[in-house]
């Protein structure tokens, strides 16, 4: 038995081998390089026999093992189930613990500049994901072109403040609105689409804004992008170092040292704010009529048509709602980076926030709140090898949906039940 | 007038293009049902194989005819080995799996060829120089000369040749058969002595093949290539796919005629900035207005 194993993951591993060979030869061991204007081809034969080699060995042992754990054939432990489990019991706990944590974090020692944008990068991704779960997780909308919503939120903010010089705090709103019109703009004519058509023509409609944005050079500059987006006040005390004569600033106010610090922590706590108040509207609206209408509509849509409720009403509904948030977001990257290009939004961008959405589990809180530490720290941690970060963030959707196809945090309990728990 | 007939012969070559690749996305929504939405990035595969032999090939000095066959083969061949990779690891695991699995694994499948092909043969774009050059010119007389290059013959004639080929496979063999019983109902296909993971992983290298003959041509037409063409031809495919309603392999044809017709017509005479909206306007509209295409199936939805 144990002889004929290693003669079939032997024969199995050589196959693999010679797969691995066609697939990373020429890519990976042809390289081709611009010579004096015109293309050679590099051999890198070396990097393609490592390849190779670790493909086939990695193959025998794969094989070994699973075949020792079909004989063992065990309830598999899953480490989903423990963490979902564990959240179910310790919830309300974790999350005051989270949010604590949060609060706190921008006066803990290790808080630099270097972990307060990643914390700021990562909250920014936790507002967009729960803006997005509202569309895929509540509603059942696969929405590949949410990014769309950031780009027009962000345009809004860019050229009001710029033009009108209104102030962040009028023209949130505004960019919110303005994405709001335009999810449902965009969702009037394709929400009674099916599930992947409907994905494949938001994917256009995420495409058709940033082509618009690239083009339309009066209003935009194209892809040179705006420049001089205003930075956020302090309810009108700016964060400057010298301010403009006569001017009160946030640190002359307070009778503290100027510190660049303090405008990153005051933007920490902006997008905490902005993060969590999408939750807590998400969290409410689950319980209202809208709210149920649209987990119903996820679950059965021609079983909610018979009961009365209006599917293209309710999609749009949640698409509107969702646009909106994705437009908070978009205003606020705007003000943080205080340039903004078509370059920031990519259809690579949409794909983030879909994944941390799916991955996270579609409609948990928390899933998407872990997922996104898990992804965006995954990018972060192999920021060094630039063009292979995304080549592991791939593969991370990719494991994740073949080992957890419902997400990591997968168990769906229905909002409201009838009965003792209502 | 001769503006518009080198629109047309344009518009001819690129159709021939797209749908080379529709066909691709076209068989495999029809056999399990899903947008594979690597398939665009393996038309790019496709022409970075090409391209890489196409080098080789120049400093050999072969002639030019076996060349073409040779690199045809190559890029057949090796991106084959892409589609069936990519079905084996990440769809063929989520075929029981609710619906969004597979799209998702699939467009983390795209985002890691992409990357991969970035990190591999690096970002910058390629430039190949011209394989076949020369044409006919026609109307000298008048201030617009139609040229119908020798590369569009080519390219016109390989795909006529392939979509020949390929009918037959589909309509005359036992795997063409196979396919189709796939298509109609798995379970049953399998209780009929039929090996459905093989017929799909023939679905896959098939579709794979002729998108790497895209990838070829795509090489040899534009000259140059970078690891993100995948993207925007994908799309444009997908939407040939759907224009000539999915599922079905006549219609993605007429589909991806139609959306290089309309992509160049578009450029040619209205703008040539907004020549990707068109592609997208194209498939917003049909979707909306024939949700199953010219030539699809009627979807009727039961309880």
């Amino acid at each position: 038995m144990g002889k004929d194993l290693i003669q079939k993951s032997l024969k199995d591993s050589l196959f693999t081998g010679i797969i691995a060979l066609a697939l990373f030869g020429p890519i990976v061991g042809l390289r081709t390089v611009a010579k004096n204007e015109v293309l050679v081809v590099e051999p890198k034969w070396f990097v393609v026999l490592l390849i190779v080699a670790f493909c086939a060995v990695g193959r025998f042992f794969i094989n070994i093992y699973s075949y020792k754990k079909e004989q063992r054939r065990g309830e598999p432990s899953s480490l989903g189930k423990v963490i979902s489990n564990f959240l179910d019991e310790k919830g309300a706990q974790i999350a005051i613990a989270a949010i604590a944590f949060s609060v706190i974090f921008p006066f803990m020692p290790f808080a630099d500049r270097y972990w307060m944008d990643i914390a700021i990068m990562m909250m920014t991704y936790i507002m967009l994901g729960w803006g997005l779960n509202i569309v895929i997780g509540l509603a059942g909308l696969l929405d590949l072109g949410y990014v769309a919503f950031y780009a027009v939120g962000a345009y809004s903010y860019a050229l009001f403040a710029i033009h009108f010089g209104w102030s962040f705090w009028i023209c949130l709103p505004i960019a919110g609105l303005f994405a709001g019109m335009f999810g449902i703009l965009l969702g009037f004519p394709v929400l009674r689409l099916r599930g992947d058509y409907l994905a494949i023509v938001t994917l256009a409609f995420g495409e058709m804004i940033r082509i618009l944005l690239l083009n339309w050079y009066e209003l935009t500059k194209g892809p040179d992008g705006l420049t001089g987006i205003p930075r956020p006040s302090f309810f009108g005390l700016p964060f400057k170092r010298y301010p403009d004569e006569g001017v009160e600033t946030f640190h002359t106010f307070f009778g503290l040292e100027y510190d660049p610090m303090q405008r990153i922590i005051f933007l920490y706590y902006l997008i905490l704010v902005l993060a969590l108040i999408t939750n807590a509207f998400t969290i409410k609206i689950r319980r209202l009529p809208v709210g149920r209408a649209w987990e119903a509509l996820r679950e059965d849509e021609i079983a909610c048509k018979s009961l009365g409720v209006n599917p293209r009403n309710t999609k749009l509904t949640a698409f509107a709602i969702g646009a909106m948030f994705g437009g908070f977001a978009g205003s606020f990257f705007a003000t943080r980076q205080a340039f903004i290009s078509p370059e920031s939004f990519t259809f690579i961008e949409s794909a983030i926030i879909v994944a941390i959405v799916v991955l996270g589990g579609m409609g948990s809180q928390t899933g998407v709140v872990l997922s996104t530490i898990f992804l965006i720290g995954l990018i972060e941690v192999f920021r060094d090898f630039e063009s292979y970060r995304m080549v592991a963030f791939g593969g991370a959707m990719v494991l994740i949906m073949i080992f957890r196809p419902r997400g990591i945090l997968a168990k769906r309990k229905p909002t409201i039940t009838m009965g003792k728990h209502g | 007038m001769e503006y518009f007939l080198q629109q047309l012969i344009n518009g001819v070559t690129l159709g021939s293009v797209y749908g080379l690749i529709a066909i691709g996305y076209t068989m495999v929504y029809g056999i399990i049902g899903m947008i594979n939405f690597a398939h665009g990035d393996i038309f790019m595969v496709g022409a970075f194989v090409a391209l890489i032999s196409f080098i080789l090939f120049a400093l050999t000095g072969i002639s030019l005819p076996i060349v073409l066959i040779l690199v045809l083969l190559i890029a057949m061949v090796f991106t084959a080995c892409y589609g069936w990779t990519v079905e084996k690891l990440a769809y063929k695991p989520l075929r029981k799996s609710f619906r969004l699995a597979p799209l998702i694994s699939a467009l983390g499948m795209s985002i890691v060829l992409q990357n991969y092909v970035q990190a591999a043969q690096g970002a910058r774009i390629k430039t190949l120089q011209p394989v076949i050059q020369g044409g006919f010119n026609f109307f000298k007389d008048s201030n617009f000369v139609v040229t119908l290059s020798y590369l569009q013959i080519f390219i016109v004639l390989v795909t006529i040749v392939l979509m020949a080929i390929f009918t037959l496979l589909i309509t005359r063999t036992a795997l063409g058969r196979a396919q189709r019983a796939c298509e109609q109902d798995r379970t049953m296909t399998a209780l009929m002595g039929i090996n459905v993971d093989r017929t799909i992983s023939m679905t896959f290298i098939i579709g794979s093949s002729l998108a790497s003959v895209a990838g070829v041509m795509f090489v040899m037409y534009y000259g140059v290539i970078d690891f993100y063409i995948g993207f925007l031809a994908g799309i444009k495919a997908f939407t040939a796919a759907v224009l000539g309603g999915i599922g079905s392999i006549p219609g993605a044809m007429l589909g991806g005629l139609l959306i290089g017709l309309i992509e160049t017509f578009w450029s040619g005479y209205i703008s040539i900035e907004y020549k990707d909206i068109a592609a997208f306007t194209t498939l917003v509209i049909v979707l909306i207005f024939f949700p199953t295409g010219f030539l699809g199936k009627p979807d009727i939805e039961k309880v």
